[in-house]
């Protein structure tokens, strides 16, 4: 881009605005949710926003550079001004107003109103509803993280004149960015500042004058004491310029939009001098007659009130539906459709505040969140009624109902959040909810996104909830600061990343959702494959076979197997054999001796199961001879049959070398047996295996050995097998000549259909050229 | 980050929808009123008997040269529907799944306040914010 020249107000302001929107500190801004309401702020028409964006690049590169993002403010300077958005306008353009962003301290008159209108445009929901107060919501929002950044840039300059100004920069959406912003280099100055309303409360609360006129609230003198500071804060500016004037709340709702960021402020005093009221606290008589309003619905107050009731309930109180549904929201924190009697108290207490012209907050103030009574807990809850019964002398602050109070909760919880996080262990959950699931899931899901582990919270929480079963019966919820900063802090940001944990722990609804979720159908049988050899082998039947081997007798094994032709493999199994053998000598004296010799292998384990079985010697010898004959006759053979690399070709010549020995028995009983040193075979524990078929072998092999044919008799089995494959072969062969013959047929019709179709064509044809 | 988020109801109206402002809208009103065509395509492809099984997340619907459109239906046959910029190739399966489970929560949470009725249009701001922490940041 080419270079732009700024002026040191301009570098400074510029600064500060990517500070602001560089909530990562990663020197380059991304268009993040920041930068967006900057630009939202400056109310500008959308495509000349999506002009600038152009032309300082950030389109092309994808995120806002330092670079670009001074020369998007350039340039909205520039459309400010009604110039003509031009790259070249970047530097010849002299003496540019800083660009405006809504809200700013600097010229509020003219934003203010422009950025009511805008907001009012909003397509937020309740815009429809409530005309101002959304809108200045949302103001609050956009404009309050300009607000700030504007206030330190004046902070600067004017640090004494209002040091209740820069308290105003945190944004209510994040506290994270708050905290961020206070980080900054220039956020230095706020923690000054936010000392000073302190000292001012308490002359200020004298210099507000009745903006409170809106509405009496209920309960004089307590229920949401505007923070002072805001008011203070809002003394100091003109407050003609912030005053739409629409009606008496609205004056206060305007004054809203700076009161977000005094909450701040608000936050900080009270946390420096936890004196402060708060503006959300529900008074001793407040929550007696809430309790008492609960009771007429719902006599157990540790019960529930369901959804349908509560809904009759604060229909009576005539706000319009998408209010009161707004307020549920708030209000019901474990959504499960009913409330409890803190959540009740917190809907009841947000339907008063709004019939009395509040604002209804974005987020559940912190003081209206449901808090477990607990030990660990009980510090927190006295210290609340201490701010309480502080709230409650309405002395201090009858006139100024503050307007500021939704505003400034939604601050709140953000700051209490984050001090909480830092200042507060967590108590451990305690107090099992009757949606002690729900509870738990909802925690997790909150928290899911701030807790680095979220799988451990679940993992904690229903060891907890179920210790805490036993304990008391009260309906409270896990620890407030825990849920309330998941909560309140996985709503402020925006940009939450994603929730592992409610992926995790969201089980309500979604069990179909995970990717892996559906299991993959099991895999269709292998098919028995026409191949010959491997039918031969029958793999299936023998894997299959395998889980029941353990049984002699069960598995119907063929008979015939007929041995894998691998020659040139015999040499591998030689090697697995030996292996298996060593554990064979274990149990059999004369298994050395048949050890280097493949057929041994199979003859081998019936060695040792005769030995086993206590089976007559001269059986050994025909063992012993078997080995000789074999490996004279076809040591290759035998030695493919053995095995190949493949265990099963292992087994196979186990297989085969037992089938021999069946032979002479001429049953299949000894077909279990070679099955199950097969499938053993294959384990990786050989020993093991072979002790096992040994044993298994030892009940048949006996039968077997009995008959042990001669040598030519397992010769003969060989052959068995190997015609019982020929014949196998044969078969498909036919088969698959039948096939053959039948497609050759159909062939042969098609052709003879074309031919005829060409004579007819053939026909035809002279016609159409006559 | 969607450009468009629209959520369906049962009846195939539309219960929310709501997309990045500076595009036509109108463009992306009619690619969701589209895509449930193929929505309700892969539905019926399940068969009865999957119902059960079926899993909610659709996958991309349909791609274009310019977006892609990716569908997720509940069990409720709520649809969620949401178009996506082609050129934002970083955003794999995994997180549209996750954004639509994120949608389907805050629905969730949507279905379960009382002044709710079933098929009315949404507005609620929790779900408002849900959805514009989705959206593609742009002005």
């Amino acid at each position: 881009m080419e270079g732009l020249t700024l002026s040191e107000a301009e570098q400074r302001y510029y600064c500060d605005l990517f500070s602001y929107c560089d909530t990562e500190s990663t020197k380059k801004v991304a268009s993040n949710g920041r930068v967006l309401e900057l630009f939202r702020a400056a109310q500008l028409p959308a495509d000349v926003v999506m002009q600038i964006m152009e032309l300082c690049g950030a389109t092309r590169l994808g995120y806002f550079g330092r670079s670009q993002f001074y020369i998007a403010l350039k340039l909205v300077a520039v459309a400010q001004s009604g110039l003509p958005l031009r790259v070249e306008s970047l530097n010849t353009v002299k003496d540019l107003p800083l660009p405006r962003f809504v809200v700013s301290k600097n010229e509020q008159e003219s934003r203010h109103t422009a950025s009511y209108a805008s907001d009012a445009d909003n397509p937020a929901s309740y815009s429809g509803v409530i005309p101002p107060p959304p809108g200045r919501v949302q103001a609050k929002k956009g404009s309050v993280s300009h607000d700030a950044v504007q206030q330190r840039t004046s902070t600067d300059q004017q640090e004494s004149t209002s040091p209740v100004v820069s308290p105003q920069q945190s944004p209510p959406t994040s506290p994270h960015t708050w905290r961020k912003h206070n980080r900054h280099p220039s956020g230095g100055n706020n923690e000054r500042p936010l000392a000073g309303p302190g000292p001012f409360w308490a002359p200020f609360s004298e210099a507000q004058p009745g903006s409170s006129a809106a509405g009496d609230p209920i309960w004089s003198g307590h229920s949401p004491p505007p923070h002072q500071e805001n008011w203070v804060s809002f003394a100091d500016t003109p407050p003609t310029s912030t005053l739409l004037a629409m009606h008496p709340a609205s004056v206060q709702d305007q004054t809203t939009v700076r009161t977000v960021a005094s909450a701040t402020t608000a936050n900080e005093i009270r946390r420096q001098s936890s004196s402060y009221d708060d503006p959300w606290k529900i008074t001793d008589e407040q929550r007696q007659y809430y309790v008492n309003q609960f009771k007429t619905i719902q006599p157990d107050l540790n019960g529930f009130i369901p959804g349908s009731a509560a809904k009759e309930f604060f229909t009576k109180s005539k706000l319009p539906i998408l209010e009161l549904s707004h307020i549920w929201e708030l209000s019901d924190f474990d959504k499960d459709g009913a409330l409890t009697l803190d959540e009740f108290c917190a809907a009841f207490h947000l339907v008063v505040a709004r019939k009395n012209g509040y604002d209804l907050p974005e987020k559940l103030p912190e003081s209206l969140m449901p808090k477990l009574i607990d030990l660990e807990d009980s510090a927190e809850v006295g210290d609340q009624a201490g701010e309480v019964g502080y709230s409650s002398s309405p002395a201090e602050a009858p006139p100024s109902k503050s307007p500021s109070m939704p505003s400034l909760n939604q601050t709140w919880p953000e700051l209490n959040q984050s001090s909480e996080d830092t200042a507060i262990v967590h108590p451990v959950p305690i107090r099992m909810t009757p949606s002690k699931i729900h509870m738990q899931e909802m925690e997790l899901k909150r928290t899911g996104s701030d807790h680095a582990n979220p799988t451990s919270p679940l993992l904690v929480k229903p060891a907890d909830l179920s210790e805490e079963n036993k304990i008391s019966s009260s309906v409270k919820f896990v620890p407030g600061n825990t849920v309330a900063d998941g909560y309140s802090s996985s709503d402020s940001y925006t940009s939450d990343p994603e929730q592992i944990g409610s992926t995790v722990t969201r089980q309500r609804s979604h069990s179909g959702t995970s990717p892996d979720n559906a299991a993959p159908p099991p895999p269709p049988p292998r098919p028995h494959p026409s191949h010959s050899r491997s039918s031969s082998l029958d793999m299936n039947r023998s894997f299959t076979v395998t889980p029941g081997q353990q049984q002699a007798g069960v598995v119907a094994y063929p008979p015939a197997v007929p041995p894998r032709p691998q020659p040139s493999q015999g040499t591998g199994p030689h090697v697995h054999r030996p292996v298996d053998a060593e554990g064979l000598i274990a149990h059999t004296s004369t298994s050395p001796q048949q050890i280097p010799e493949q057929p041994n292998f199979a003859d081998f384990s019936q060695f040792e199961a005769f030995a086993a079985s206590g089976v007559n010697e001269e059986e050994e010898d025909e063992i012993e001879t078997h080995p000789d004959v074999l490996q004279a006759e076809k040591p290759s053979d035998s030695a493919s049959s053995l095995r190949a690399a493949k265990t099963e070709g292992r087994v196979e010549d186990k297989a085969a070398t037992s089938v021999p020995n069946n032979t002479g028995k001429g049953t299949t009983p000894l077909a279990p047996p070679p099955k199950p040193i097969r499938r053993r075979l294959k384990s990786e524990d050989e020993l093991r295996p072979e002790v096992e078929e040994h044993a298994q072998k030892t009940g048949v092999i006996a039968a077997v050995l009995a008959s042990q044919p001669s040598i030519p008799r397992s010769v003969g089995k060989d052959k068995k097998a190997i015609q019982a494959s020929i014949r196998r072969n044969k078969e498909t062969n036919t088969v698959l000549a039948r096939l053959n013959s039948e497609l050759q047929q159909q062939l042969k019709d098609v052709l003879e259909e074309r031919i005829s179709l060409e004579v007819q064509l053939e026909q035809l044809r002279p016609f159409s050229h006559l | 980050m969607a450009v468009c988020i629209a959520v369906i109801a049962k009846e195939n109206y539309p219960l929310y929808i709501r997309s990045v402002p500076t595009e036509n809208e109108l463009k992306f009103h009619y690619t969701v009123h589209t895509s449930l065509d193929v929505v309700d395509e892969k539905i019926s492809a399940m068969g009865k008997a999957l119902v059960d099984q079926r899993e909610l997340y659709l996958g991309l619907l349909y791609p274009t040269e310019d977006y892609k459109v990716y569908g997720y239906v509940t069990n409720s046959k709520v649809k969620f529907v949401m178009v996506v910029d082609s050129s934002n190739t970083a955003l794999r399966d995994n997180e549209i799944r996750s954004m639509f489970r994120k949608l389907h929560n805050s629905y969730t949470d949507i279905m379960c306040n009382p002044f709710y009725n079933p098929g009315d249009c949404i507005h609620s701001r929790a779900f408002d914010n849900m959805v514009t922490s989705m959206m593609m940041q742009v002005c």
